[in-house]
């Protein structure tokens, strides 16, 4: 891996500029499906048109600097990781990184905080919960528990999987079936929220961490394939929580 | 300068959602794995850009696409624009043509949203590198665009006619596990990850929005039970899609070496 020191600077302004082009050819297809339809199909002006070439500005260069943060700093880190944990050897310590990274990444997640809040109006609206803040704020503090610790048994279970090399396709259909089961015993008012909890634990910077981690993972252990084995991590943290918030809704 | 609070706001937030990553980054390698980090200032200078990237992309998200596209959605999904001005008020007789500019609307932004979502990127940058280039992160990407289109419209219709959610998800289902069987053992990892990526920062709030807008605007439902479920659809159809989209090159492959042989043959 080159260095980035100041030899490398030309190559770096060329990296950037590329970049540059990468982001504005990725911003392109939103910014001509909302000019269309604002001012084809439903003939209006653009409001504040300074302010939003200001915001488009900054989109592009926010999304240059994040690309090449994600090669500089999140692969190489989510690499470093896997080889760390793979020249020590010890699977325990390896299976409580993957639960903390997991639950810690979920539990303070503004889009859960968000959806649970939601939850558990539409929950008290129905007439499962008593019509009182405290009982709904601790309704939604315990979904969010429940979302955070699968996301957790989610990575962990992922990583275990890496190790053992389990085809992933059992797990993920097994959890499936399992869902569409409990989707039938569990109340109606969970399996919105229960479907769309899958959703939220994959911020923008838990997925570059969590995927190098993975394919960082299946690369150093012998006999684990990249492709075959280093993916699916992120699916089964957006199934897991599907799992848990169901059966939290039946148990509760 | 409402532009710098604004900056400052949003820095913090993110800062924030990054704190309990970065003590159990700390915590593991001061405690567990006790080795240097190699690069150990070049991967901070890219944390920090990564950070400051970030921020920039959700400000200017904030300023420019976001009120357009929510007040777009909502707009979109009021019976006159939609053309169902006919309809007498009153009756929950919905018919679903009368919203096709909705779903045009719903594939469009589905679609655009996906091509710049940034998790999606970091995936898809990661499939080219480890499958040595065999999967083209470009090609990944509108793979997936194309499957949160088909959803994120045939979700909008779902809201129109009121019909069940987990029929639409449980056949969603059903059609990935007979594709899985179809498919090779490497592109299927990929797929099922590629659905749980493409809900995030910029497709979230306006295909939320659209979802709300729709159940608010269309006679006889509630936005409390129709309006969700939208997130769900983006989340299974690009399974499908890049299962689909790696089943058609391997026939296409197979048609292509079984001619190339015919004809060595004659």
């Amino acid at each position: 891996m080159p260095a980035g020191m100041p030899a490398g600077m030309k190559g770096l302004i060329v990296a950037l500029s590329r970049r540059l082009f990468d982001a504005v050819r990725d911003l392109a297809p939103i910014i001509v499906v909302i000019a269309f339809f604002q001012v084809v199909v439903l003939q209006q002006p653009f409001p504040n048109l300074g302010s939003v070439v200001l915001g488009l500005v900054c989109v592009v260069l926010g999304l240059t600097l994040f690309i090449q943060g994600l090669e500089t700093g999140l692969f190489p880190l989510g690499e470093a990781i896997a080889h760390a944990f793979a020249r020590k050897g010890s699977v325990v310590a390896l299976l409580a990184f993957g639960f903390c990274l997991g639950f810690g990444t979920t539990i303070a997640e503004p889009a859960l905080i968000a959806i649970a809040a939601e939850a558990a109006d539409v929950a008290s609206q129905a007439g499962a919960l008593a019509d009182d803040d405290a009982v709904r704020e601790a309704y939604a503090f315990n979904l969010r528990m429940v979302v955070a610790v699968a996301v957790g048994t989610a990575i962990a279970l992922g990583v275990l999987r890496i190790l053992k090399g389990w085809p992933i396709h059992a797990l993920i259909i097994g959890g499936y079936v399992l869902v569409t089961v409990m989707t039938a015993f569990a109340p109606d008012e969970i399996v919105g929220v229960a479907y769309d909890s899958g959703g939220v634990a994959t911020s923008t910077i838990t997925v570059p961490l969590v995927t190098a981690l993975g394919v960082g993972l299946a690369a150093a252990i012998n006999g684990r394939n990249a492709m075959v084995d280093g993916f699916g991590l992120i699916a089964f943290a957006c199934l897991s929580p599907m799992i848990f918030v169901l059966g939290y809704g039946m148990v509760i | 300068m409402e532009f710098v609070a604004d900056f400052v706001d949003t820095a913090f937030g993110t800062a924030v959602d990054v704190l309990p990553i970065a003590v159990i980054l700390v915590v593991f390698q001061v405690a567990v794995l006790r080795r240097r980090v190699p690069n150990l200032r070049r991967i901070l200078a890219g944390f920090v850009a990564v950070l400051l990237g970030l921020t920039l992309f959700l400000i200017g998200l904030e300023q420019a696409l976001f009120p357009i596209g929510e007040t777009m959605a909502r707009q979109l999904a009021a019976p006159e624009a939609a053309g169902a001005a006919a309809t007498p008020t009153g009756t929950t007789q919905v018919d679903w043509r009368d919203y096709m500019l909705v779903y045009a609307f719903a594939a469009a932004i589905g679609f655009a949203t996906t091509i710049a979502e940034p998790p999606l990127i970091a995936v898809a940058l990661k499939a080219e590198e480890a499958s040595g280039g065999a999967i083209g992160s470009w090609g990944l990407r509108l793979a997936v665009a194309v499957g949160v289109a088909v959803g994120v419209s045939l979700g909008a219709f779902r809201i129109v006619t009121g019909t069940p959610l987990s029929w639409y998800i449980i056949a969603a289902y059903a059609v990935v596990i007979v594709q899985t069987f179809g498919s090779s053992r490497s592109i299927v990892p990929l797929a099922y990850d590629s659905g749980g990526v493409t809900t995030s920062t910029v497709t979230v709030p306006v295909v939320a929005a659209l979802g709300l807008g729709l159940a608010a605007n269309v006679p006889g439902r509630n936005p409390l039970i129709d309006g969700f479920g939208l997130i769900a659809f983006a989340s299974v159809f690009p399974i499908m899609s890049v299962l689909g989209y790696s089943m058609a090159t391997s026939w296409l492959n197979r048609v292509r070496r079984a001619r190339r042989s015919s004809e060595e043959a004659t």
